[in-house]
């Protein structure tokens, strides 16, 4: 799994850089950091990426609402998306996964079980 | 008559050549048995010789088997520690995942703590740091007034926005004693019947610089995936109580400075303006 280009919608900062630096441990990948769904989208179109991990609670568009237009987009639609949220209640899970995300994290994050839960959806990815 | 007698005659010569041919068979057999003992006796030591070589070659044998049993014990028990060392390191290497992960929050939370000396989004940064990394749904940051010697909150999460949170006196109750004394305050897990009180947190870190108090972050309540605080939580604490003391000091230092610039500058402004035209 080398060179993957991850697209990290987050509007921590905190977040976004814990990511980031979780996935630095997959070589040569490229990381590519967008602060809301508006933001993810506009960066969709300019740059080619492997896997979306994005947040739910954002400000100016949410991570729903963002999984669903990846998903309805021909371009996109088969982009592997995993959720990283603090919402952790099974309806939330299952209302993410019922959107089309491949896999759903809750925070507090632990490397180890991120690349993990990476490394399972690209395995299973078309 | 003569017929008779020479009828009994060649019988007797008959008879006498079968006894002769007995007596030659009789030899025969003699000499056989005589050579058949010699065969046998010669035999005999052959055999005796053909033992030992098979018991030589037994003991040998049950030799190679007790060496070969005696190394098989050896790689059994070598198995066993590359086994056990195997465990060890599989141990280890979950060991040094955890503490990757720890240090990776860590440095995060530390690098954002440092990054601005805007208050306000040092605070928020701070919010961040207990609900993305710590798990906490309800909490409060508090910062001491030194003149009134009381706790107040600067910023909340998951509280009652419509109801301002108390102020608490320094030396009163669980916030109030944690922030006269600098200890932290915990209980690891929430019973079945806790409910949210502010007045009750689960954890209440003192935000120190040295040996001063300057306010109290208080938690009240874990998100819901989140049964209890984990060894990382305590070293975020830890973390916390130092680094988030400086740097909510240090920005309030320095925007209360900038204000006054700013109130320097007006004054200059005023004094150096090239006076009016009447």
């Amino acid at each position: 799994m080398e060179g993957l280009r991850f697209l990290v919608v987050e509007d921590s900062p905190t977040m976004r850089q814990l990511i980031s630096f979780s996935l630095k441990r997959f070589k040569g990948c490229k990381i590519v950091e967008a602060v809301d769904g508006v933001d993810a989208l506009k960066k969709l179109q300019t740059e080619e990426v492997d896997m979306i991990l994005t947040d739910i609670n954002m400000p100016v568009m949410d991570g729903l609402k963002l999984v669903s237009l990846v998903r309805q987009n021909a371009k996109t639609r088969d982009l592997p998306i995993i959720i990283i949220t603090t919402e952790g209640a099974q309806e939330d899970r299952d209302r993410g996964l019922a959107l089309g995300a491949n896999a759903y994290i809750s925070k507090p994050i632990q490397s180890s079980h991120l690349l993990k839960v990476i490394g399972d959806v690209i395995e299973k990815a078309p | 008559m003569v017929e008779d007698h020479s009828d009994i005659f060649s019988k007797s010569q008959e008879f006498l050549q079968m006894l002769s041919k007995q007596k030659d068979f009789i030899q025969d057999l003699l000499k056989e048995n005589e050579r058949l003992r010699y065969e046998v006796a010669a035999l005999r030591p052959r055999s005796g010789e053909t033992d030992g070589l098979l018991r030589q070659e037994i003991e040998l044998l049950k030799k190679r088997l007790e060496q070969l049993d005696l190394e098989k014990r050896e790689v059994e028990a070598a198995y066993q520690r590359v086994e056990e060392e195997n465990k060890d390191f599989a141990q280890r290497y979950v060991e040094i995942e955890d503490q990757n992960n720890n240090l990776a929050n860590l440095y995060v939370a530390s690098y954002q703590l440092h990054s601005t000396l805007d208050f306000q989004e040092v605070v928020h940064i701070v919010m961040e740091i207990i609900i993305n990394l710590i798990g906490a749904e309800v909490f409060a940051i508090m910062l001491l007034d030194e003149k009134t010697n009381e706790l107040g909150t600067i910023a909340q999460e998951g509280h009652d926005a419509a109801k301002p949170l108390p102020t608490v006196r320094i030396g009163e109750g669980i916030l109030g004693t944690v922030s006269k004394t600098g200890e932290p305050y915990y209980i690891n897990q929430a019973g079945a019947g806790y409910a949210v009180d502010f007045l009750h947190p689960l954890a209440a870190i003192p935000l120190k610089i040295k040996e001063n108090v300057i306010g109290v972050i208080s938690i009240n309540k874990l998100l819901v995936q989140k049964d209890a605080f984990t060894a990382v939580d305590y070293e975020l604490f830890s973390l916390l109580a130092a680094h988030a003391a400086t740097a909510i000091f240090s920005s309030k230092l320095y925007s209360q400075s900038e204000r006054r610039l700013t109130t320097i500058q007006g004054f200059l402004d005023l004094l150096t303006a090239p006076p009016q035209k009447g």
